[in-house]
């Protein structure tokens, strides 16, 4: 390894003049054996990160599991009002930022500088469309008044408008449970979304960095990091889509 | 220097070579991400009965597998963050089940 040369080097130099802990490249700190120590041992600290991740957002899911069991009708109707077009869009602009990540990860590896802005780049863009999306559809949402609270109105769902997907007249009781299902809909894509404002800001920090050359010498971790960060983040709109917008058009009962 | 203590990575053999995972693999998991997306969307509207719910969640499960696999390189990772990952998705599946079992046990015998 290169690196691991000039570290001999320059450590030995170091060495003789007493001041070896000033040597240290950003990939290869001293109190790993290699290079590769030091990636494991962050990629794992990464990894138990998610898992918290996991366990977060598994308890959502799991709600929602019991729920739409209990109020199956009411859930039905209401992920009926959801835009499936624009549903399916935002999945493939999602994947397409995680494409884009996944791309950044290999410009890294590969030294590449410019390339690396331009994947980051992008896969802020991409980010920021699906934002943008998830803006229209909560703005219908408030207007609809199907936001859960003091205005949440159940008139659409006991009486439905011709146009309406879903036709069946639910009563009053079962239609109140709608807003169960608005309320798990707008925590669970909230903390989604979240996730992703907080990607973005991170974005804007690595893409700053990326252009001053910090990532282009060897010194990979923070954007492979950051990239199972955004992955992870992808892998719960994978769920978050079927499971919310899908399921309910043929709810198999 | 520290890594005289092993420096031809032979007695952690858990420091494997690192690997890049090409931009055609990663345009092939691109590409199968997006055809499972409109498969899935599609199923949706067709009207399987019990199986839609089981395979949009099939779908699912493909997808977030061939993320972790390959864009989250877990692949060609060491066998320690191979068992940690899996070991925190099978924890979850455990607290799913137990939850599930839980529930839908309560109100056996009162029908």
């Amino acid at each position: 390894m290169d690196n691991q040369a000039i570290n001999e080097t320059l450590g030995a130099g170091a060495l003789a003049d007493g001041h070896a802990e000033h040597v240290s490249l950003p990939q290869m700190r001293h109190h790993f054996e290699t290079e590769e120590q030091q990636r494991e041992a962050a990629s794992l600290g990464m990894w138990l990160f998610l898992l918290t991740e996991i366990m977060f957002f598994g308890g959502l899911f799991m709600a929602y599991l019991l729920y739409r069991n209990w109020y199956h009708d009411a859930f039905v109707a209401a992920s009926n009002t959801l835009s499936i077009p624009l549903g399916a869009f935002n999945t493939g602009v999602l994947i397409s930022s995680g494409f884009m990540m996944a791309l950044a990860v290999w410009a890294a590896e590969m030294r590449k500088k410019g390339l690396l802005v331009v994947f980051l780049v992008l896969t802020t863009i991409l980010g920021l469309v699906f934002m943008g999306v998830k803006y229209v559809e909560y703005k219908e949402k408030f207007e609809l008044r199907h936001v859960p609270g003091e205005s949440f109105d159940i008139s659409r769902f006991v009486n439905p408008t011709p146009e309406a997907r879903d036709q069946q007249h639910l009563p009053v009781d079962t239609a109140r449970k709608t807003e169960l299902f608005f309320s798990l809909y707008f925590v669970m894509t909230g903390m989604h979304a979240l996730h992703m404002i907080i990607g973005i800001g991170l974005l804007v920090w690595l893409i700053a960095r990326a252009q001053k050359g910090d990532f282009s010498a060897g010194y990979v971790a923070p954007i492979e990091n950051f990239a199972l960060y955004w992955h992870f983040v992808d892998i719960i709109w994978i769920f978050l889509f079927p499971l919310l917008y899908l399921i309910n058009i043929h709810p198999g009962r | 220097m520290s890594y005289e203590q092993d420096p031809q990575n032979v007695t952690n053999p858990e420091h494997d070579e690192h690997h890049v995972v090409s931009p055609l693999q990663y345009t092939l998991v691109f590409v199968t991400l997006l055809t499972m997306t409109a498969i899935t969307v599609a199923a949706a509207y067709v009207n399987l009965g019990l199986l839609n719910p089981v395979i949009a969640l099939a779908i699912a499960c493909f997808k977030a597998c061939i993320v972790v696999l390959f864009f989250m390189h877990i692949k060609y990772s060491s066998r320690l963050i191979k068992m940690t990952v899996f070991s925190g998705f099978f924890m979850f599946f455990v607290l799913v089940m137990m939850t599930l079992t839980d529930y839908m046990s309560r109100a056996w015998g009162r029908y």
